[in-house]
């Protein structure tokens, strides 16, 4: 397969998951997995150009991406633990105590 | 493959402040309540510490280290050392502050050690990698910090947007940098820079790019990324609102001139016009916004997004002069929204936010000294002369006037006259209104006497600001 076909592959799932974040209005999870599945888009860009470039950089970096996500999601999960204990929903509609 | 050690000695002061992170959350989990005091006092050991390293150790020469991840200059060690300070400050005004709401917890002072850390790499980053990793332990540690009141509805849900909007913006600028890493060939920010002039494919780099400055404009908070940080300025506990309106900043002013200036210099026409759309809608929308405010936390986070878009101004000059013309605006902002916020944590007492304009109301009938500095702090940041506020502004404005942007400076100026009337409502109401409330101002010494120091450094620094002025010019020019 081309680089081209990688890349167009990363951009789908980038605009999935973008679509995934701004177009649910229902549940923060959603948002959450989105949020992940824009991270690997990222990796597959990563990987499809060190692969193309011959340059190990880009794969080390993929590894950093991986372990941060992994912190990124316990920190999520965490504060969406508290919010739903305090608001008894994890609807985003609901998320509007703060406007001005 | 041989394996070189690299040459520890740059990152001496980033040791430092991760040892001593480490050490205070363990010490933390010994102590009794009672003791909490022992954290708090060994976290600022260790900023005064981290001061005296990095000032003992310093050098306009700029160095390299870890396979050139690693960057140590004038810029980075006058930066770190405003890091430090800033949160010197914002750890001694929260104090009583979290005292008053059971928050006064390990927790709070090793989260702000390890946001120091991330900063600190963040803004000696010298290569793609660093720059994500300093940013996440950022960003991470922020998240973490504004849900600390985990009883609040308001933390928590500000806490959740700015998690989601942050983990956006990671996302977008790790799809610009990819984007960069395949057209240029390498993630480090030097060779980026060499190899983006002689780009054949224009359309690939140009992509990357406005993928990069949209996630650094959220973590910027310039407008149209602006959604989260009214929102998480109001929501967080004042004492973590001060720490994410100051410190923060400088982190991202070094950020924005590492990827702009160091890493995409060379192709600074690919992101020029972007970057003055940035700089215009915030100025618009930051100070139109901020008159409708009746929450001071809001009015001050919309001031912030008009202070981001000066802050950007002399980015978009992209000289030498306009580099430290902004270095001088993060550092003189870092100061004054520093001062502002602790007013709002001066008034506040057990059960009470003051939070609302109104709260203000004849502050000159209770406490003339108090108002007096609250008056310093507003016509500063208002920018009338001869205080810090007004030669921060200057000088970004000479700056974009020298490479004949004419039409910006007058355009920036103009939003920044309407900016004025938000700062001078608030003296109007602290001087002719009819106090509300006769509460007297308690305060512990110590804050009292930071607050008139912080206050009075913007007059003093406003009347000679030559000295710091030529320090932002030389270790700019320097590197």
């Amino acid at each position: 397969m081309a680089l081209s076909d990688y890349l167009i592959f990363s951009a789908i799932l980038f605009s999935i998951s973008v679509a995934g974040i701004f177009l649910n209005r229902k549940n923060v999870i959603i948002i959450l997995m989105s949020i992940e599945l824009m991270l690997l888009a990222v990796n597959t860009n990563f990987i499809a150009f060190s692969y193309y470039l011959g340059d190990v950089a880009g794969q080390v970096f993929v590894f950093f991406i991986l372990t941060v996500a992994a912190a990124e999601a316990a920190i999520g999960l965490a504060i969406l633990i508290v919010l739903f204990r305090n608001k008894r929903t994890i609807d985003v509609e609901e998320l509007d105590s703060l406007n001005g | 493959m041989s394996f070189e050690i690299p040459d520890v000695m740059p990152a001496l002061p980033e040791i430092f402040i991760l040892s001593m992170a480490c050490i205070i959350l363990v010490v933390d989990l010994f102590l009794s309540k009672t003791s909490r005091g022992a954290s708090y006092m060994l976290s600022q050991a260790t900023l005064i510490i981290a001061v005296l390293i990095t000032v003992a150790t310093f050098s306009e020469a700029s160095v390299l280290s870890f396979s050139d991840t690693f960057v140590r200059d004038g810029i980075a060690d006058v930066l770190k050392i405003a890091v430090y300070i800033a949160t010197f400050m914002v750890f001694l005004y929260a104090k009583d502050y979290l005292k008053d709401r059971g928050l006064f917890k390990g927790e709070f002072y090793t989260l702000g050690l390890f946001a120091v850390l991330g900063m600190m790499i963040l803004i000696s980053a010298h290569n793609f990698l660093t720059i994500y990793l300093g940013l996440e332990l950022l960003s991470l540690s922020l998240y973490a910090m504004v849900a600390l009141h985990r009883d609040s509805i308001q933390a928590s849900e500000a806490a959740m947007k700015y998690f989601v909007l942050g983990a956006i913006a990671s996302g977008m600028l790790l799809y610009g940098m990819s984007m960069i890493y395949g057209i240029t060939g390498s993630l480090d920010l030097a060779v980026i820079s060499a190899n983006a002039a002689n780009v054949s494919d224009n359309i690939v780099l140009i992509f990357g790019i406005v993928f990069l400055l949209i996630g650094v404009a959220f973590k910027l908070g310039a407008v149209p990324f602006h959604m989260w940080v009214p929102d998480v300025y109001q929501g967080a506990p004042t004492a973590v609102t001060i720490f994410i309106g100051s410190a923060p900043k400088l982190a991202a002013f070094a950020m924005l001139m590492r990827l702009l200036m160091d890493g995409l210099g060379s192709v600074s026409a690919q992101w020029q016009d972007i970057l003055i759309l940035l700089v215009l809608l915030s100025l618009a929308v930051g100070n139109i916004v901020a008159i409708a405010q009746v929450n001071i936390k809001r009015m001050l986070a919309y001031s912030t997004i008009s202070h981001i878009g000066f802050l950007m101004l002399g980015v978009v000059a992209g000289t030498e002069e306009g580099v430290s013309a902004s270095m001088f605006y993060a550092i003189t902002y870092t100061l004054m929204s520093l001062g502002g916020f602790a007013m709002i944590i001066l008034l506040s007492r057990k059960g009470f936010e003051a939070e609302k304009l109104a709260d203000f109301k004849g502050l000159n009938q209770r406490s003339p000294w108090y108002a007096f500095l609250m008056l310093i702090l507003m016509f500063s940041m208002a920018g009338v002369p001869p205080f810090l506020g007004f030669w921060a502004k200057l000088s970004v404005l000479s700056a974009v006037i020298s490479v004949d942007l004419v039409w910006l400076a007058v355009a920036s100026v103009i939003f920044s006259i309407i900016g004025a009337f938000y700062y001078l409502r608030v003296i109007k109401i602290m001087y002719f209104d009819k106090a509300e409330s006769s509460e007297p101002i308690h305060c512990s010494k110590d804050m009292s006497l930071l607050i008139s120091v912080n206050a009075f450094a913007v007059l003093l620094i406003g009347l000679f600001p030559g000295g710091l002025l030529s320090l932002c010019l030389n270790v700019v020019s320097a590197s």
